[in-house]
């Protein structure tokens, strides 16, 4: 029997349907609970639904030196670490393995009908490993890093990508400020494979003689006769935006990222707060304070960053003990996230390896088969904390010089999203006390510095053992754990 | 030594887009932009809604409303461009709105105050520019533009008709008389433009959302908004919400916890299944968390479904699959705590219904863009989720009725629209 009960709330603008399903009231004694899977095949479903179907092709567009394959390899760093397998196909590369040499600009001017020929030839082979990406190496987004200034072109895509059934979305990237184009050549494109064996200023000089070529025919995307297309264009590195169509989640989650980088120099500074008691006992989790040496850690580093002249320092902590008393030494204002703490280690929170070999042992060595995705027992897994510091990565991207001092967990995620690491390299990144990291963005990837404040503490890392079947032995489990008090 | 909980209060919460900006704390004016039924109301107050359940204190500011106080309406001519006497009335009205927003950002803790107003010349906008300036507030643009006469037919239908401005006339008075008002304005309407503005922070809203000019966004708070914006939609579809079915762990009082369902609870899910299946839904997309009892009780739905973390029950961290009693027992202070500030309390080692929203962001934002969704949860989540869909404040938030074996089925209609109960 099925009672409804409709109401509208005239503010808010929803009607109001309350079902409810009135049962028999019997008594229910059985209480047994149903464990649906085997222990040994358990596996972790990902935090997050699946939410691409069709794999994407996003397009690139733009003349030279408009930041494209910055953009192509930062989307698709991001896009791989939030879990969707991504991958760029750079067409300059083809065509570098096509035409052994690079002589120069005459090759791309428009009436050299022998080098359309090859470029075609490259750009059908690119699509042609989009298809093997797809179909048979399980990508779900594939970034097509090329001019496509044509419409010519990007007709040839569109048509291409229907008939495989790929969504298609464009990125263009529109700059007309001779400053910010001056700075992309002497940045990356001067140093490119193609100007190997020219002084800079040759190179510069071929470079400009190079755009002028494809300048020729480019046509932008066009409001009216592209309309049903989807796509993001973006105006001077980000002053403006023009989005059209945006089809799905995907699509959504890439026009927010696209909206929230930028090219402004600046610097990531990333620490664990200092050595922890716990830290000291070799257990792991709980919520801590600073040993003795921690404090001096914490006060070393306040020095390091004053030392640095750091301008509009912005710092950022957890919510635990550790990272908050770590910050308060700095002498600096900071603000406090959640999505920071380390990561939960439910039913293992505050033992020590061994405790966790002797109480756990076949967990122990699921987690070191699956270290990523391995979920403790109410708790969490690598794959959840990534999840969870996405917002903080998000405005990570849209800060400019910011300190981050979080945990060792945590900081492994960040780090391999910062360099570009992949999900099994991820939970073995060496996040060691008492060190700080410096990130630079530089050309298309990131400078790391590492300084070491030279106060000791414990090691906290754990390689990967030799033996991490269920049934080894537990000196075998516990070969690779660090000391402790 | 164990701190007392008390300092989950003292913390400064920084997960939502309300503490980011401890370092910007300029408040930010939002303006609405477009013609008479282009959606600014609506867009408004959905906009306002969100910031506020994420935690930025916002309020809508519409400038009809402060007309309608001052004046009865007769007609449209009212709006005519050369209708001085009229002219003065709005522009003291749309000064009396803008000294309300001072006092809403200055003594009422406001973050977001939403200029619900035509604002389509440029002189309007700049006296609003240098006003904000003045004042220290941010100014982000939102335009609405639309030109698709069916649409805009629609709108005028849903809100405009019934409005109190024609409350004594019969339909096609009002529709005739409301496209002359839109005309009055027309003449004088000027969008913002891509040259002259570059250097104001604006979204442009292109028919409903098929395209968006987006420019200058300055800070969090405006990309937030501007990827909220993005991803609302106005095509109908249900969201239906219920909760798993009685669990074991409901039958003997315990909270949290992961345990399957009672024979009564599976009964439940069958149930749920049918009527599901009969309302012949289209497309309709399953959504459970990660506990047996929101999996099992979707597994009977027959409809496949996808499972997010975000969704798990609250954590009651040291009281987890305790009793009330038991929690009593053995944390009186705690059980006091939680009942002084039920939305900000923090179970030790657990989450407050503050996280819970945190957590449930990305759910909401995934729900807007989505059509038919069935939510399958837990009683904390759904409180959250129906608080938001319904524009309940965190006080009442922890206490609304989410009960057992009963699912909501939230239909969005027009913002002004009286129905019967049924």
């Amino acid at each position: 029997m099925i009672q409804t009960v409709q109401q509208t709330l005239l503010q808010t603008g929803q009607r109001l349907l309350w079902v409810s399903s009135c049962l028999d009231l019997e008594s229910c004694l059985d209480l047994e609970r149903m464990d649906t899977q085997t222990k040994w095949e358990r596996t972790w479903e990902a935090s997050v639904p699946q939410l691409t179907n069709s794999p994407t092709l996003i397009v690139m567009v733009g003349l030279p030196a408009r930041g494209k394959t910055y953009i192509s390899k930062k989307l698709s760093r991001y896009l791989n670490w939030i879990g969707v397998p991504t991958k760029v196909f750079n067409l300059g590369q083809y065509r570098r393995e096509a035409v052994q040499s690079y002589k120069n600009f005459e090759f791309f001017r428009p009436d050299n009908e022998e080098a359309m020929q090859i470029r075609r030839a490259c750009a059908t082979n690119a699509l042609e490993d989009v298809v093997i990406y797809f179909s048979k190496e399980h990508g779900q987004v594939a970034v097509f890093d090329a001019t496509n200034t044509t419409r010519e072109r990007r007709i040839s895509i569109v048509s291409f990508s229907k008939e495989k059934g790929y969504k298609v979305f464009f990125v263009e990237s529109i700059c007309d400020d001779p400053d910010i184009i001056a700075q992309n050549i002497t940045e990356v494109k001067v140093s490119s494979p193609d100007y190997v064996n020219c002084d800079k200023d040759e190179a510069q000089a071929d470079f400009l003689k190079r755009i002028e070529c494809y300048k020729q025919t480019y046509v932008p995307l066009d409001d009216e006769k592209d309309r049903h297309l989807s796509y993001i264009k973006i105006f001077n590195v980000g002053s403006r935006y023009l989005v059209n169509r945006v089809q799905d989640h995907i699509q959504s989650r890439i026009v927010y990222y696209l909206m929230n980088i930028h090219v402004t120099p600046r610097s990531i500074f990333l620490s664990r707060h200092g050595e922890s008691e716990l830290n000291l006992l070799g257990r792991i989790g709980g919520d801590s304070g600073l040993s003795p040496r921690g404090h001096k850690y914490a006060t070393a580093l306040g020095g390091f960053i004053k030392g640095q002249h750091i301008k509009d320092l912005k710092v950022w902590t957890s919510h635990m003990k550790r990272t908050i008393q770590t910050a308060e030494h700095l002498g600096i204002p900071y603000e406090q996230w959640k999505a920071l703490n380390e990561i939960d280690a439910g039913v293992c929170e505050e033992l020590t390896y061994e405790d966790i070999q002797e109480n756990h042992p076949e967990e122990f060595a699921l987690r070191d088969q699956d270290k990523y995705r391995y979920r403790y027992p109410k708790g969490e897994s690598y794959e959840d904390l990534v999840h969870r510091l996405e917002p903080v990565i998000m405005e990570l991207e849209r800060q400019e010089n910011v300190l981050v001092v979080c945990h060792q967990a945590v900081m492994r995620c960040l780090l391999a999203y910062l360099l570009d690491k992949t999900a099994d390299e991820l939970p073995y990144l060496k996040c060691p006390l008492h060190t700080v990291l410096k990130l630079t963005p530089v050309a298309y990837g990131c400078r790391v510095e590492h300084i070491c404040l030279n106060i000791e503490a414990v090691n906290t890392h754990r390689e990967r053992p030799g033996n991490v079947d269920i049934t080894r032995n537990p000196e075998e489990a516990l070969k690779t754990i660090p000391d402790h008090f």
